[in-house]
């Protein structure tokens, strides 16, 4: 079975949406859940490159790796929004110039 | 142009322009909507790719829970987000910078690379016609790669434990039952026995 779509095009899309997330983290440098949804889509770019590689080489490696990303990524979504809760408890707002009370 | 290709170029297109609405939005909430839009779209590139069982965990776990999860964040936290957006700009400039150059090395990176005929040629795990995907990954998780799922678990264990950890918070007004205190209370704590004279009070 050869591949239908030509990996360039997985990799040039998976690319172009990392290339998203890390801008976006430097756009909005102050709101963490944005920051949160960044991170986010910078896994869904590394999924797809897997993916893509995975159908490229006719390999199932790649998918079992992208699984195991998934539920990385489904823990630090949840512990990150855990403690922007407890955060918010705390100080009242989510700005990350805020953070740096923490510091020892 | 077959129709996967068309597909592809609609799945993928629509996955990069939500996810530009999820870093410029306005209002968060808009955020995790075009979040969940580019998620879809990414189950629809896994879908052409062949990793269907991927692509509908992806549809059901994160679109289902994890973004449900985000949207009960945003709309619970009371945050004044307009405030957060001062100096939205200020930190564009450096942040196209990074983010050009990013783009300009992976897409060199993605234009000219070269797979060697040895690699190409020995998969570790080589699909195989007429297996399910599903199947075919249930097959090689629970055997070969056993311990990555075991951790796996572990991880999301560790997870949930530290969220509910984070997040617990007892209140000190609150009348709770205190099973211990209650089975562990003897006769001798909560009943006295009092001869009471005749004619005399206590």
């Amino acid at each position: 079975m050869i591949p239908v779509i030509p990996l360039g095009h997985f990799l040039t899309v998976a690319a172009v949406l990392f290339t998203l997330g890390v801008f976006g983290i430097f756009l909005n440098r102050k709101n963490v859940i944005i920051i949160l949804m960044s991170v986010e889509l910078i896994l869904l770019a590394v999924n797809i490159n897997f993916i893509g590689f995975s159908a490229h080489l006719q390999d199932l490696a790649g998918q079992v790796f992208a699984l195991l990303i998934l539920t990385v990524a489904a823990a630090e979504a949840a512990i990150g929004l855990a403690i922007l809760v407890v955060f918010f408890r705390n100080k009242g707002s989510i700005a990350v110039d805020d953070v740096n009370v923490m510091k020892g | 142009m077959t129709l996967e290709i068309a597909f592809f170029y609609l799945f993928a297109a629509t996955a990069i322009v939500s996810a530009v609405m999820v870093i410029s939005s306005r209002n968060p909430v808009h955020s995790v909507m075009f979040l969940i839009l580019a998620f879809v779209n990414g189950a629809g590139i896994f879908m052409l790719a062949g990793a269907e069982f991927l692509a509908l965990l992806l549809i059901v776990v994160y679109v289902g829970a994890v973004m449900v999860l985000f949207l009960f964040v945003v709309m619970m936290l009371d945050v004044d987000f307009a405030q957060l957006r001062q100096g939205f700009l200020q930190y564009a400039p450096i942040g196209a910078m990074v983010g050009g150059i990013l783009l300009v090395e992976l897409i060199m990176v993605a234009g000219s690379f070269l797979i060697t005929p040895e690699v190409a040629g020995s998969s570790v795990l080589p699909l195989v016609e007429g297996v399910s995907n599903t199947e075919a990954l249930g097959l090689v998780l629970y055997t070969r790669y056993v311990y990555l799922f075991e951790a796996a678990g572990l991880i999301l264990l560790v997870a949930m434990i530290g969220a509910i950890v984070l997040t617990l918070r007892h209140k000190p007004h609150a009348k709770r039952q205190d099973i211990a205190a209650q089975v562990g209370r003897k006769r001798e704590d909560a009943v006295e026995v009092v001869s009471v004279e005749s004619g005399k009070g206590i």
